[in-house]
């Protein structure tokens, strides 16, 4: 079964989507197996979720609103996970993401 | 013997070195290599990709700071990332060499960030140019050259993991490229080494002994004894003094006799702050807004300005923030900015002249500056005004800047107008120029007023702070301030200068402006003076 989600949270950490936090957020999607997209605008251009590559030449800056869409069984815990991640400032990765991560 | 020659540069990471000149060349391309067939190829570039990727690991491992760590781990991030080296894979399916095709496919996502009107993601190429690098020398089978200990290392950059994984003991570097807010010289600011970047271009190239004032932001090639001698004093006067001066450094500046000094900063960007407590000064005196331009190619939006200049305000926490309008031109061009070819650029169209030539571009920066106040108070300040009539140009275009920006709906908190004194004939008229406030950029007038060229070291002599025409001229400027109740400030590189500031109080000066590592040892200063000579 295939689910499909998607979320919506506003970028607020000081500089933008800059190397670290696109660490962490590249790492945190490669936990789940759905495919994940993301963009900074409900537009598009979509991007890799999982590519720290592409995150990063998407230069999103601070006070961009993140659009994230998953489709795969986990996409609900993906998109959650995600969101918490943003939403906490990349302090860690939440803890129950972790747990759920395999 | 070499004549003894002074190349200029700014500073990004304080401190005296003195060694040898090493200069540290890019880690050589591989040439000459046999090319195998595509698959040999791709299996040679998935091997550098894994060694380049378990260097930095290892390198990751030693490093104690986040800052460093996470910048190492971006950069493991990456090379492990298809979308990175995909492109490089199919040049490779095509026929190209390895390291050719590597080189290629980095050269391309560098440019794409380079051109970035982002400042952050524009430095992000020196992250890039570094994995590039590496993976390149990797692949020519290329170890790091190791940098003597004690060297002055001149280079046109240094990646920041070359320079995480140098040992720089007793070196000071010197950079032809980077600025004060990249990666390398917040790295080199955390450890201590002594850098200047932006260095001066030279025909010639440099070898020999070398002092690096990154106090004064100067290398000096082949110094005279002379030279060396005030240098060596210089460097050991610092650290006594710094040593003793420390305890003035979160203490309001008053003089012998109870009256206060108002101390300032400089800065040149919301990066030069990190680190730094406000509490230790009563504002920024000067807020060099060149710092934006210094990516070239793009001209900084309204919003990458604001976005700045209201970082510097927050981290004044109310204490009044000046920001001086674009000051190019003389010793600092901008590329697509300034005017090439001026047969005399000190005396050329620089500062206001050239912000007025072009309004839509001025204003811009004059809207980003009122936003900022919302936030805290804001004082604009206007360089190289020479006659009343700049003043009330810059005015009118400030009042309508004022207007857009209530006309979007955006918030003003309170802002004052000021200039800076520097050219002569504002000093000498200075009861013509209408200004909230003034400030005396001690450097230019002191070259304006003896005629002598900042950058000619053979008039320096000539070219003193303390020439009793300069010092009538801020006396002046400082009694025109006091009758009419409006600041009058020193923002030059004399107010941070031991030697003359009680001059700068013998003519009446009450607020002085200067680089954060000058605090302590000028509150030292200010707290000595009138004191009962024994």
């Amino acid at each position: 079964m295939s689910n499909r989600q998607t979320g919506v949270v506003v970028l607020t950490h000081e500089v933008g989507l800059h190397a670290r936090p696109t660490v962490k957020l590249t790492k945190l999607a490669k936990r789940y197996a759905a495919a994940i997209r993301l963009s900074a605008s409900v537009d598009g251009p979509w991007i890799d979720a999982k590519s720290v590559a592409k995150v990063m030449s998407a230069k999103i800056p601070q006070f961009a609103t993140l659009h994230f869409e998953a489709e795969g069984d986990d996409a609900v815990e993906a998109v959650a996970a995600l969101i918490a991640l943003v939403e906490g400032d990349f302090e860690e990765i939440p803890a129950k993401a972790a747990s759920q991560a395999g | 013997m070499d004549p003894e020659r002074h190349i200029k540069g700014y500073v990004a990471s304080r401190g005296y070195a003195a060694g040898p000149i090493y200069l540290l060349q890019g880690e050589a391309a591989p040439s000459g290599m046999p090319v195998g067939s595509p698959a040999e190829e791709a299996g040679k570039l998935h091997a550098a990709l894994e060694a380049a990727g378990a260097e930095l690991c290892r390198l990751m491992e030693e490093l104690q700071d986040e800052a460093a760590s996470g910048m190492v781990e971006f950069q493991v991030a990456m090379l492990e990332d298809e979308e990175l080296y995909g492109p490089a894979l199919a040049a490779i399916e095509n026929g190209a060499p390895a390291h050719q095709a590597w080189r290629d496919c980095m050269d391309s996502a560098i440019e794409d960030y380079r051109s970035s009107d982002d400042s952050y993601f524009a430095e992000r190429a020196s992250d890039l140019t570094d994995m590039r690098d590496r993976v390149l020398r990797v692949l020519a089978g290329i170890r790091e050259t190791a940098i003597p200990p004690g060297s002055v290392v001149v280079a046109r950059d240094i990646t920041p993991t070359r320079f995480l994984t140098t040992d720089w003991s007793g070196c000071g570097i010197a950079l032809y490229g980077g600025s004060p807010s990249a990666h390398v010289a917040i790295l080199a600011r955390a450890r201590a080494v002594p850098m200047i970047v932006g260095l001066q271009r030279t025909d010639a190239a440099l070898s020999g002994e070398a002092l690096l004032d990154a106090e004064a932001g100067c290398l000096v090639v082949s110094p005279g004894p002379e030279t060396l001698r005030r240098f060596e004093n210089d460097r050991r006067g610092a650290l006594a003094q710094a040593e003793k001066d420390r305890a003035y450094l979160d203490k309001p500046a008053v003089t012998a006799a109870g009256e206060a000094v108002k101390i300032y900063i400089n800065c040149a960007g919301p990066d030069d702050l990190a680190g730094l407590n406000p509490a230790h000064c009563d504002g920024i005196g000067l807020v060099r807004t060149e710092f934006l331009f210094e990516n070239g190619k793009a001209l900084p939006s309204e919003e990458k300005q604001y976005a700045d200049y209201r970082m510097i305000v927050e981290w004044a926490g109310g204490r009044p923030v000046t920001l001086r309008t674009l000051d190019a031109g003389g010793d600092k061009p901008i590329e697509g900015v300034t005017i090439d070819g001026e047969s005399n650029p000190f005396l050329g169209v620089r500062g206001v002249r050239l912000s007025l030539m072009d309004p839509p571009f001025y204003k811009r920066q004059l809207r980003a500056m009122l936003r900022a106040s919302a936030h805290g108070p804001v004082k604009i300040m206007v360089p190289m005004v020479t006659a009343p009539s700049e003043m009330r140009s810059v005015r009118e275009m400030l009042d309508e800047a004022r207007d857009e920006v209530v006309k979007a709906g955006q918030a003003i908190g309170s802002y004052e107008l000021g200039m800076m004194v520097e050219v002569p004939a504002a000093a000498i008229s200075i009861e013509e120029f209408d200004c909230d406030f003034y400030s005396i950029g001690s450097n230019d007038l002191v070259q304006y007023v003896t005629a002598s060229g900042r950058d000619n070291p053979a008039l320096s002599n000539l070219a003193r702070p303390d020439a009793p025409a300069v010092l009538a001229l801020i006396r002046k400027v400082a009694q025109f301030g006091r009758s009419t109740g409006r600041e009058v400030s020193v923002c030059g590189d004399m107010a941070g200068e031991p030697l003359f500031v009680p001059h700068l109080l013998d003519c009446g000066i009450r607020a002085l402006s200067m680089a954060p590592t000058a605090l302590a040892r000028i509150k030292g200063v200010v707290a000595r003076y009138g004191e009962a000579t024994a």
